[in-house]
């Protein structure tokens, strides 16, 4: 119990002191997943969107596909992203594995399928007139496009909370693409696993408290929003 | 912009959708001003056709021309969707404010601002909805909604307006005084209109040319009232209130008139049909009166046969009667009518009914093969 007690009080300290490195770590999180958050939704919603809008032949074979992605496991894309990256690798020239970029790569891989698969889930849901009567109102299908997105927008903002709330407590594909190197690509969740396992339960603490506060605020900002727009 | 020309024009319009032929229109014109009310069973291919000539459904076959020029050709599809208007059975607004929603034609077309203020606050006035300007679609009524939508719809000024059942599913309070301002605002216009309804009594009041659809066919086109008082045959006839629908033979000519026996009683009726030939007997349950005594009145022309009312039916503000002559007949009597005759089922009257009244359809002119 004293251990916990102790980490705690340890980690309440760290907080409130602005310790620069746990601060460092939790900027870098932020980035990382935030800027994978943004390319996936970039991806995810364009992709969701086209995917729900258009029929072609297998087309429920890629709605599979999608579906499969939204449960991809951090470690199999972390797997794939290193070895793409590997110096002898396809993608090996960009010489950019082990940095914070690799993470964003990584990252954006996984929360990619989840975006798209909750995109197309939404647009599907919003009722099949709906196109006809935009196009009927002048649309081009760019603005046809646009105009759905907006109609899906409060299922959309789960779709955000779903991308980040996955890739911010992810540690594998970090931890392997990233090589959790201090100062430069250690986040909240890389520096967790190696904290406890060094047995420094107290930085382990602070910093899962961190990542806990984290992923509340960010899910509170949404759900904010989301709940004033289905009141409106 | 051409006058002179047709605003619509069909040729050899087919659309196939899975395999089977859901639409065939062979003609069709639509004149500047025109308000053709579309009426027919489910599936007869009304929204169909307002979608084809919308460029929201891509025909099969045959091509449509507006204005005199071929769309999709010598207009580019976007450029001819946004001179017209549609409005569908649903109000499908977009989950915003009134304003946004009726402003939302505007947007696409890439006005200016304070351009789209002007156009939309007087689409607002103009469908009583300027006091619903700031509230979110999801708070609104279902005549309110569907006043958000027809506003939105004319918002864009268009050059035709398609309106698909826009009033169905709404009470018919609403009904009504939604379907007088319209009326208003079309008449004020002059706004060519195409308009797709169920309800005939819709129809009748607002069109100025009626269409009788089944099967993906046009049956008839014509004024109300010729569509009404001369069905082309017994599906358009019974389409538009023609209760009685009786079979016959034509036995005796004389000037202007005919005899036709139908089932032992002799039917006088208007028309020069051939000797011996079958012919259908239309006949309208407003045209039928009822006597008690045993005359019809001084009325020249009359056929007047002795009936038994069989049953008599509430419909509201009318009572609807049905008889027997020896053949059925239908006809309509106010609640004040029944009561100041005493009248109740299993009474004996005299039913009357002009010649002139009398609406016949030759059967072989009527193509049957179109009633499947």
């Amino acid at each position: 119990m004293d251990i916990i007690l102790e980490g705690i009080k340890k980690a309440f300290w760290l907080l409130v002191s602005f310790d620069p490195e746990v601060l460092g770590i939790t900027l870098l999180s932020i980035k990382v997943s935030g800027s994978a958050t943004l390319i996936s939704l970039v991806i995810g919603i364009t992709v969701g969107a086209s995917v729900a809008l258009t029929r072609f032949p297998g087309r429920r074979i890629v709605v599979s596909l999608i579906n499969t992605g939204m449960a991809l496991p951090p470690v199999v894309v972390g797997l794939f992203v290193t070895i793409s990256l590997w110096r002898n690798g396809p993608l090996g020239f960009m010489g950019i594995l082990y940095t914070p970029l690799a993470m964003i790569i990584a990252q954006a891989v996984i929360a990619t399928p989840i975006v798209t698969g909750i995109t197309l889930a939404a647009v599907q849901q919003l009722p099949a007139k709906l196109r006809l009567q935009i196009l009927a109102l002048g649309a081009t299908r760019l603005q046809m496009l646009w105009i759905l997105i907006k109609e899906a927008k409060l299922s959309l903002l789960a779709a955000v909370m779903a991308g980040f709330g996955g890739v911010i407590s992810e540690v594998g594909a970090s931890i392997m693409v990233g090589g959790n190197i201090k100062g430069y690509s250690r986040v909240l969740t890389t520096a967790t696993v190696m904290e406890t396992g060094r047995g420094n339960f107290d930085v382990a603490i602070a910093l899962s408290v961190i990542l806990l506060l984290l992923a509340y605020l960010i899910n509170l900002a949404l759900t904010q929003i989301q709940q004033r727009e289905r009141r409106r | 912009m051409n006058t002179s020309l047709p605003v619509f024009d069909v040729r050899s319009l087919q659309v196939v959708r899975g395999g089977s032929l859901i639409l065939d229109v062979p003609s069709l014109v639509v004149a500047e001003g025109e308000i053709l009310v579309l009426i027919g069973p489910n599936g007869a291919g009304k929204s169909t056709l307002l979608q084809t000539l919308s460029a929201l459904v891509k025909p099969s076959r045959g091509e449509v021309f507006f204005r005199g020029k071929k769309i999709g050709e010598e207009i580019p599809l976007l450029q001819y969707r946004r001179r017209l208007a549609m409005v569908l059975q649903e109000p499908l607004l977009f989950d915003t404010t009134v304003y946004n929603n009726v402003a939302s034609g505007l947007k696409i077309r890439g006005m200016k601002r304070n351009e789209i203020e002007q156009i939309a606050a007087k689409a607002l006035e103009r469908f009583g909805i300027a006091h619903l300007r700031d509230r979110s679609t999801r708070t609104l009524s279902g005549g309110e909604a569907r006043r958000v939508s027809i506003a939105r719809a004319f918002a864009t000024n268009p050059e035709v307006l398609l309106l698909d059942e826009p009033f169905s599913a709404l009470d018919p309070i609403m009904r009504e005084t939604l379907l007088e301002d319209l009326e208003k605002v079309l008449r004020e216009t002059r706004m060519t209109t195409i308009f797709v309804t169920h309800d005939r009594m819709e129809a009748i009041r607002i069109a100025t040319r009626l269409g009788v659809m089944n099967a993906g066919e046009i049956l008839q086109t014509g004024s109300p009232d010729e569509v009404m008082n001369h069905p082309v045959n017994e599906f358009v006839a019974s389409l538009v209130g023609v209760e009685t629908i009786l079979k016959g033979k034509v036995t005796r000519k004389n000037n202007q008139t005919f005899v036709a026996e139908v089932s032992g009683q002799e039917i006088e009726a208007i028309g020069d049909p051939d000797l011996g030939e079958r012919i259908s007997l239309c006949i309208r349950p407003e045209n039928v009166s009822l006597s008690t005594t045993d005359s019809c009145g001084p009325r020249p022309e009359v056929n007047a046969f002795p009936a038994t009312v069989e049953k008599i039916m509430a419909m509201g503000f009318y009572q609807k009667l049905h008889l027997n002559c020896s053949f059925p007949l239908v006809a309509f009597a106010t609640s004040r009518t029944l009561s100041d005759f005493l009248l109740r089922e299993g009474d004996h009257v005299l039913a009357c009914f002009e010649a002139k009244d009398v609406h016949v359809i030759r059967d072989a002119a009527c193509d049957t093969s179109r009633l499947r």
